[in-house]
């Protein structure tokens, strides 16, 4: 520990996480860190941005995100959607373009939500700005640079920066490039030492970095640390399950349901051909299910009590998979 | 699906990614560079090679991955495939498209 204690352990559950690292990108974290420049993940930066959007005046807003993985892959398009939202409510829509620039070839990184995204993005009148491979940002200039050369200009630029493992991870040697924990993807647990379960964002499983991809391991961590201590084998149970509410402004919302194997489609949630809620479907209902989940939240998930028709495996009744 | 490539038919996915790595040949690799204006030299085959014994190993492949290796940098990796170099370079060596992606 800091204060130069030390702790013995059997058993040992890492969940420390990934945070933003500007610094990999050149100019990023530079003069106009926090003028011009912002990101949103950290509470500085949410705040700086949020007094900076209250007396902007307009002009070219980018989206941006630097390379995945990131935490939350919907939260730059969440954003982009309710700025799009926020500056109509101002009045002042048609005094800013809105981009949102991204390595991927598309809004998502998953091909049929990429097509209803890129659609949703169309609609609202946001610019994508696709296989962008940020190089630097330059400050005197305003533009950012790709590695082929290409420069997109910015008045405004709100960046998701490089995500990365705590530097905990790197000094204890068991990172990889960028300080994630190399662990199996079904059993949590860590692949160079038996004894460690990796949960959360620390790890570099394939699946998306959410809350609900978190919560959905912890059921399944919970059961493998049963069956280690007994000296029993690992089930090889989590499939990757991520669900998330995707705001997408003017008091609608979209909702996607996935794992490693079913990327997100069409259909119903929770209960198979009811609902309430529709998947990938920009609804009303969808956002009054977002607000109910606040409740949810914290009332239900951080007391651990479990929530009702929800389980850690995707359901797969109830979804058009073709 | 399959797709004629270089006179031969060849089992391909919808974004026209080679799914049976043993089809591949320095010929089909050529005739994917050309339908992605890329006139490839020796030095473009040395980077396909790599990208080839790379995901032979497993080894996930984004470019930062590129970025770090003693093979070559970012900005060369451009110059030989402008536009989306993973993207354009794992198609013509024949492996799959990055899932760098999620």
């Amino acid at each position: 520990m800091a204060d130069g204690s030390i702790y013995n352990y059997d058993i040992l559950i890492l969940a420390t996480g990934a945070k933003i690292a500007p610094e990999e990108i050149d100019g990023m974290k530079a003069e106009e860190w926090q003028k011009s420049v912002f990101d949103f993940y950290t509470f500085e930066g949410a705040l700086a941005l949020r007094n900076k959007l209250r007396e902007w005046e307009g002009g070219k807003l980018l989206v941006h995100i630097t390379e995945m993985p990131i935490k939350c892959p919907v939260a730059p398009l969440e954003f982009a959607f309710l700025a799009d939202s926020f500056f109509k409510h101002k009045k002042m829509r048609d005094k800013v373009e809105i981009s949102f620039v991204t390595p991927l070839s598309g809004a998502f990184t998953k091909p049929k939500a990429t097509a209803a995204l890129d659609h949703l993005l169309d609609e609202k009148n946001i610019k994508i700005e696709a296989d962008f491979a940020i190089e630097s940002v330059d400050n005197d200039r305003k533009v950012i640079v790709d590695y082929g050369g290409r420069e997109v200009p910015f008045d405004l630029l709100v960046t998701v920066p490089t995500n990365k493992g705590d530097e905990v991870i790197a000094r204890s040697g068991m990172g990889d490039d960028l300080n994630f924990i190399p662990t199996n993807k079904a059993t949590l647990q860590s692949l160079a030492f038996e004894n460690i379960f990796v949960l959360g964002d620390a790890s570099n499983i394939p699946a998306s970095k959410a809350g609900s991809v978190a919560h959905f391991e912890a059921e399944i961590l919970t059961e493998n640390i049963k069956h280690y201590i007994k000296g029993e084998a690992l089930s090889e149970e989590f499939d990757g399950h991520a669900n998330c509410f995707i705001e997408t402004g003017g008091g609608k919302a979209l909702l996607i349901d996935f794992n490693y194997t079913h990327e997100p489609v069409e259909g119903t949630f929770p209960f198979p051909g009811v609902g309430p809620l529709r998947l990938m479907k920009e609804s009303r209902m969808n956002h009054m299910g977002k607000l109910a989940f606040r409740w949810i939240y914290w009332n239900m998930l951080l007391k651990g009590t479990h929530i009702p028709f929800v389980s850690s495996h995707m359901e797969e009744a109830g979804k058009n998979f073709n | 699906m399959e797709k004629e490539i270089a006179g031969k038919m060849i089992k391909v996915n919808d974004e026209g990614y080679l799914t049976d790595f043993s089809q591949w040949t320095q010929e089909v690799g050529a005739a994917i560079a050309e339908e992605n204006n890329i006139v490839m030299t020796p030095r473009h085959w040395e980077v396909i090679a790599y990208l080839q014994n790379e995901h032979k190993n497993n080894v996930a492949l984004s470019i930062r991955k590129i970025g770090k290796s003693d093979v070559l940098d970012i900005k060369e990796f451009y110059q030989l495939f402008p536009q989306g170099p993973l993207k354009t370079s794992t198609k013509i060596a024949g492996i799959p498209k990055p899932a760098s992606c999620i």
